[in-house]
């Protein structure tokens, strides 16, 4: 198992989190080591997709701590100690949530160049490698409208990695696209993961979280019910409510 | 009753539509510019009915004014070009204003927007007109403020409310995923407004803008009641020296002419962008 020898690069401990009244997360604590492939499941409305925007600092907490590599998110304040946060972990959306005025090459390029003030050249260099990379160095001149959802939403991923993130967040990322196009996106995230990326993914994939991930976390209520390696939650899940959901999803 | 049901849902519709434009839509329509026309020729007829023998005809007479009202007409763009030259400007910030995070800031806006949108129009024109001096002396240099310029900032009031409400509906209008997906890209606040946001707004701000447009170029002839010399006064000045009150329809109607012909267009044309861009989004 990596992360039993690899530093942890992710430290989620004791978050809460509620909006107003609803406590979202009652106490949610996990590791990610560095390089290691995360995925969480579990049914809807229990806290998944917070979770991942608590990692990054789109949503404050009201206690616990998270450490991600060298930040306590839950201590950043100012909007300058988030973007120092963000410039190391990305976020792909469900919804992809390209700028839908620039060219699939100018959304790569745009980050690079205006938050981390690169050389425009390197800058496309590297954006037309990425496009490469997802398979779409073709569509580089297409607006979002243009592209399909599973094209829209590699260049959403192309976009994040110009970044040159630590760790990346995936809210499922495959729930808006139809069958056929899920795969080309879960073979990008595949490669990624094989190339040592930090990922943690918010998936309704099973096959590919039992393939991908080197810990699953199933949460419900607002609480991790129960972790483990793909292999022992998937076939031999201890907890009713993990048993319960997974016969019906599976 | 199931007949009002049509109509009451077309009238919800375009409320919505002004909501998010932020002004209310002006609808000229083809029949508008008939029933100009048919009051026109009534009153030409009129004119000519009560003319005396030795009157020119009310067509040569109309003929002989045109070079001078077409003159005041010019007056007329020109105001409407410089007070929405300056509403737009001024309306751009107080727009941004509106969403401030400051909140001193914000409620400053927002009480800036709705003092200059719900004061009437010409209410606001007499304040500039009468408030502000006739000259300033700066560093012992005497500006002179001719009346036109006081009229003209008078009109950019409303419009800088009104184009400022536009900025915050659309900025409004564009979802919320924008902003998230720039914040983690690491955009900060300014940069998000500036490169993500705004862009996207301008297509949805053109039609109201321009709509705004035109019922400004309308409202232009109020300042003929504080005297500027723009078509409205021009008009009048000439019906006295004419003399004739047969003339009054006529000469009214055809004022009313040009200024539909100049409207009418925009009007259309801003129908066609709303429809275009409904599709799209």
């Amino acid at each position: 198992m990596p992360e039993a020898t690899a530093e942890p690069i992710v430290v989620v401990d004791d978050v809460h989190q509620s909006f107003g009244e609803v406590e979202v997360l009652k106490g949610v604590s996990f590791t990610v080591a560095k390089g290691g492939v995360v995925c969480i499941i579990g049914p809807s409305g229990s806290g998944k997709s917070t979770l991942l925007r608590c990692i990054n600092g789109l949503v404050p907490i009201q206690r616990g701590s998270i450490r991600v590599a060298n930040f306590d998110v839950h201590m950043l304040g100012s909007d300058k100690e988030k973007i120092a946060l963000r410039k190391e972990v990305s976020m792909v959306f469900q919804q992809y949530n390209l700028f839908p005025h620039k060219t699939a090459l100018q959304n790569v390029m745009m980050a690079p160049m205006h938050v981390l003030k690169e050389n425009p050249g390197e800058v496309r260099e590297r954006a037309i490698a990425l496009l490469t990379k997802v398979g779409l160095a073709a569509k580089q001149d297409a607006y979002p409208g243009e592209l399909s959802g599973g094209q829209q939403q590699r260049v959403a991923i192309a976009r994040s990695l110009a970044m040159r993130p630590e760790v990346m967040l995936f809210d499922e990322v495959t729930a808006a696209l139809d069958p056929e196009t899920v795969k080309e996106v879960l073979n990008t995230i595949r490669g990624l993961a094989q190339e040592g990326m930090t990922c943690i993914l918010v998936t309704h994939e099973m096959r590919f979280a039992r393939e991908i991930a080197d810990e699953v976390h199933f949460t419900d209520g607002g609480r991790i019910v129960e972790s483990g390696p793909p292999a022992e939650l998937f076939d031999r899940p201890q907890m009713d409510r993990t048993r319960a959901f997974l016969s019906q999803v599976l | 009753m199931p007949v009002l049901l049509p109509a009451a849902e077309r009238l919800l519709r375009s409320a919505m539509r002004e909501r998010a434009s932020g002004a209310r839509a002006l609808q000229l329509t083809p029949a508008h510019g008939a029933a100009l026309l048919v009051a026109f020729v009534l009153g030409c007829g009129i004119a000519q009915a009560q003319a005396r023998s030795y009157d020119p005809s009310i067509l040569a007479t109309i003929w002989k004014w045109t070079p001078l009202l077409a003159r005041g007409f010019a007056f007329n763009l020109a105001i409407s070009f410089i007070a929405m030259a300056i509403g737009t400007v001024a309306g751009f910030f107080l727009g941004f204003a509106q969403i401030s995070l400051f909140p001193a800031v914000k409620r400053g806006a927002w009480f800036t927007m709705h003092f200059f949108r719900n004061a009437p129009w010409l209410v606001l024109l007499f304040y500039c007109m009468f408030l502000l001096p006739f000259q300033v002396t700066v560093f012992g240099v005497t500006i002179p403020i001719p009346d036109w310029t006081k009229a003209t900032l008078g009109l950019a009031l409303p419009v800088m409310a009104n184009v400022s409400e536009i900025v915050r509906g659309a900025i409004q209008s564009i979802p919320t995923t924008q902003w998230e997906a720039a914040a983690s890209l690491a955009f900060n606040r300014r940069q998000t407004q500036w490169m993500i946001i705004f862009p996207q707004c301008i297509k949805r701000m053109l039609p109201p803008w321009m709509n705004l447009y035109a019922i400004l170029t309308m409202s232009t002839v109020l300042a003929s009641i504080v005297g500027v010399n723009e078509m409205m006064t021009l008009t009048q000045r000439a019906l006295s020296a004419e003399n004739r009150p047969g003339l009054l329809l006529a000469f009214y109607s055809y004022v009313l002419l040009w200024f539909f012909v100049y409207c009418y267009p925009i009007a259309r044309w801003t129908v066609r962008l709303e429809a275009r861009y409904a599709v799209r989004q």
